[in-house]
């Protein structure tokens, strides 16, 4: 009996001197309990953060830009047009969307095997407004350090006052950014006099206050737990990196072990580390990056200024945190970025998604055009004893203009075209309207019941339409 | 026991309920708090749907609802916007002629496709449900046999007023060899090999007078006597020879029950003028429309 207790002692003691609890120390992440202030410090990364985020000025100014007179970009869905710089996209040309998403995502996964989280730190729109919003919050209620003991303060008239302010701007930027999200989808003018006037339609209010909610609530108090729990790709990051992958990394070999910084020359066993602690305090998210790559790293590079700067004061080589590969820390030869695989393969499919889109764009058919054969009665006797067909004809004109076409049939002998629009008729722009066409033949004709003719629209004044519809005409086995 | 847990397992796992048997801490562990917020909402929103919908069974029917909504109301409500959207095009069409919907493709097309539940309610039950009617007994629309005329101006009248047509039963009026001759007789018309005895024959028992001397059909009015055309190849009553004998011998809505029945109501009661006008756009797109 004694001696299962003694292994499970053994076990106990082996378990606790392990490593095991030193690690889970370091899985242990924010989960919202605490907020993350962080600190501003100014720098190269933090420089190339701006530079990076004003491609949302383009955001902004979208839904006023002109071309040719139209809308740039502009989706109109009750009309189920999108209007993409003066190239208009129907529903029916759906397809090409597809492509565009899956370039989208493997340039995403591209980069990311390149340089890791590029996106996170630099262009994701919720991090961008994260950085906003706490520019507002420290200009409004001061240094991290004012504002966690504001945090901690009970509620007071100059609490309430400041929460006040805060809110309200943080609304506006919301506000604001819902209104233009909502802009790309009616038209501008329309739009802010619905909202002025109380009369925008249900779905542009839906917009406006989703949108808003949404980016006051996700930007001013999720924050980086929606890159934690919300965002699907730090989930997915391990499978997109290698240890090729550059990545903000700090360098142990330098930095351990880590000493605190005393005058005169250094200790020829200490690091170069001198835990100060403020990579920790301006990490947006709250990661300590010593502690090596992790879920919450958006590699913005603040921890990268941060180290710098205290190096630089300290008069010790920069870079102790830096932007490297794993294979490049531990001293191996890294392959240029065009001799990796996954690059190569990476780009190839974007090339084909790239050209897929440009081919689409520049081949969007002016005409949808489908012929429904009618089923009840498949088919007709004449008088004279020949054969009627019925046809429902749709044809959609894709372009602008009201287009002059004619339609045609081919494909069996003695073939007589009865049209109720005639033999030439004026397709109205962007509309479709149904109508019947009739087929006429000899009963003699069907030596089977089923006979394959072809339906075929020519542009009348622009020759390059010329499109063909197969279809059947039925009759009885003679 | 607790010196066997590390001094900062209190602050990594929290608080501890205060039960402890044989040094087993039973620790606090709260879910998520976003866990929570929506259990919470979860609950909220079952009260706040309580009161405000239906939705407490009870004996007869149930809780009604603070909002008083309920299906059937959501459904004429909606009934009433796609009125609203139709109206516009209803307005039109009541200002328009027959002809003038026929030349204009859109209300063309409005007409033909809100008037297919009028139809399906009021013709398909005979004339089927793409009107190609039932053969022998039910007229076919979708061909350009019209007793009456097939322009859109008699179709409208065919449905307005009704038709009713007879033909005298010739079992007592003839011998039973004219009739068989008579029926081989219009089989050959329509095959084009009619013989110059059998016009004889046709002219002198009489079936000119509704058939007319040439055999296609009435003259009575300018839409024709409700004679069928004996020259094509469509039968109103069936074509082989026994069906063209009964049709001869007992005729059309005679006092015989082997006599043809051919009845079509006057519709010109029940249903609007509009729609009247919508269904005879829609007939005359079936397939044989003239003009």
């Amino acid at each position: 009996m004694s001696k299962p207790v003694e292994e499970d002692q053994n076990f106990e003691e082996e378990l606790l001197n392990s490593d095991l609890y030193t690690e889970e120390g370091h899985w242990h992440v924010n989960a919202g309990g605490n907020t993350i202030h962080a600190s501003r410090i100014p720098g190269f990364f933090r420089n190339l953060r701006w530079y990076a985020q004003s491609i949302y000025f383009f955001f902004f100014i979208g839904p006023y830009l002109q071309w040719n007179g139209q809308r740039s970009i502009y989706f109109d869905i009750p009309h189920r047009q999108f209007h993409l710089f003066g190239i208009t996209v129907w529903p029916q040309d759906i397809w090409m969307l597809a492509v565009l998403l899956i370039m989208l995502a493997i340039s995403l996964v591209a980069v990311t095997a390149i340089a890791g989280r590029v996106f996170c730190g630099y262009f994701c729109f919720h991090m961008v407004w994260v950085d906003w919003f706490t520019l507002v919050e420290k200009y409004l209620e001061g240094t991290p350090s004012k504002r966690r003991k504001l945090d901690a303060e009970s509620w007071g008239l100059r609490k309430i006052t400041l929460r006040l302010i805060k809110y309200v701007i943080w609304l506006s930027i919301g506000l604001f950014t819902a209104f233009t999200i909502t802009a790309y989808f009616m038209d501008t003018k329309e739009l802010l006099n619905g909202y002025l006037h109380l009369n925008a339609p249900p779905a542009a209010w839906g917009s406006l206050l989703i949108n808003t909610i949404g980016v006051f609530v996700f930007t001013g108090f999720m924050r980086e737990q929606v890159c934690f729990w919300l965002c699907p790709y730090a989930r997915i990051q391990s499978v997109m990196i290698d240890r090729d992958t550059v990545w903000p990394t700090y360098d142990a070999k330098r930095g351990e072990p880590r000493t605190k910084y005393a005058r005169g020359p250094k200790d020829s066993k200490a690091g170069d580390c001198i835990n100060c602690n403020l990579c920790f305090n301006v990490c947006p998210t709250g990661v300590d990056i010593r502690n090596g790559m992790q879920e919450g790293c958006i590699t913005c590079g603040m921890c990268i200024d941060a180290c710098d700067t205290v190096m630089g004061k300290i008069k010790r080589p920069k870079g102790l945190i830096r932007y490297v590969s794993r294979n490049e820390l531990s001293g191996k030869i890294v392959p240029g970025i065009y001799k990796r695989p996954r690059v190569i393969i990476y780009t190839t499919i974007i090339l084909l998604a790239l050209s897929g889109i440009v081919y689409g764009l520049n081949h969007i058919a002016p005409l949808e055009f489908t012929i429904l054969h009618d089923r009840m009665p498949v088919y007709t006797e004449m008088s004279d004893g020949s054969i009627q067909n019925k046809y429902t004809i749709k044809i959609l004109n894709k372009t602008p203009k009201d287009l002059l076409v004619s339609l045609n049939a081919e494909g069996v002998d003695g073939l007589k075209v009865i049209s109720e629009q005639g033999e030439a008729f004026v397709l109205p722009a962007g509309k479709m309207i149904p109508f019947h066409v009739f087929l006429r033949v000899n009963q003699d004709v069907f030596k089977t019941s089923n006979l394959p003719v072809k339906f075929r629209v020519k542009g009348l004044e622009n020759k390059e339409i010329d499109i063909s519809y197969k279809s059947m005409l039925i009759g009885p086995k003679s | 026991m607790d010196n066997n847990m590390k001094p900062d397992d209190k602050e990594k796992y929290g608080s501890d309920t205060g039960h402890e048997w044989d040094g087993i801490r039973e620790l606090k562990n709260p879910p998520p708090r976003w866990w929570m917020i929506s259990l919470h909402a979860s609950w909220i929103f079952v009260v706040v749907y309580l009161f405000l919908y239906p939705s407490i069974p009870l004996l007869h029917g149930s809780t009604k609802g603070l909002l008083g909504w309920t299906m059937i109301k959501e459904y004429k409500e909606a009934l009433t916007e796609n009125d609203k959207i139709k109206a516009p095009f209803l307005s039109k069409i009541s200002g328009m002629s027959a002809r003038e919907i026929l030349a204009d493709a859109g209300m063309r097309n409005f007409a033909e496709q809100s008037t297919k539940t009028t139809f399906g309610d009021s013709c398909s039950a005979c004339h089927g449900g793409g009107g190609q009617g039932k053969k022998g007994v039910y007229p076919n629309l979708t061909d350009d046999e019209w007793i009456y005329g097939g322009d859109i101006d008699t179709i409208i009248e065919t449905i307005t007023y009704g038709r009713q047509p007879a033909m005298p039963a010739h079992k007592d009026i003839l011998d039973d060899a004219s009739v068989n001759k008579l029926a081989d007789f219009v089989i050959a018309l329509s095959q084009g090999s009619a013989t110059p005895e059998g016009w004889n024959l046709f002219k002198r028992s009489n079936c000119v007078a509704c058939h007319g001397n040439d055999a296609r059909g009435g003259n009575f009015n300018k839409n024709g006597s409700g004679a069928a055309n004996l020259t094509d190849k469509i039968w109103r009553f069936g074509g082989n020879r026994d069906e063209v004998l009964q049709t001869i011998r007992f005729g059309v809505n005679q006092d015989f029950p082997e006599s043809r029945k051919a009845v079509m109501p006057a519709w010109g009661e029940r249903l609007s003028a509009d729609q009247i006008k919508m269904l005879a756009v829609k007939v005359y797109s079936l397939g044989g429309g003239q003009k």
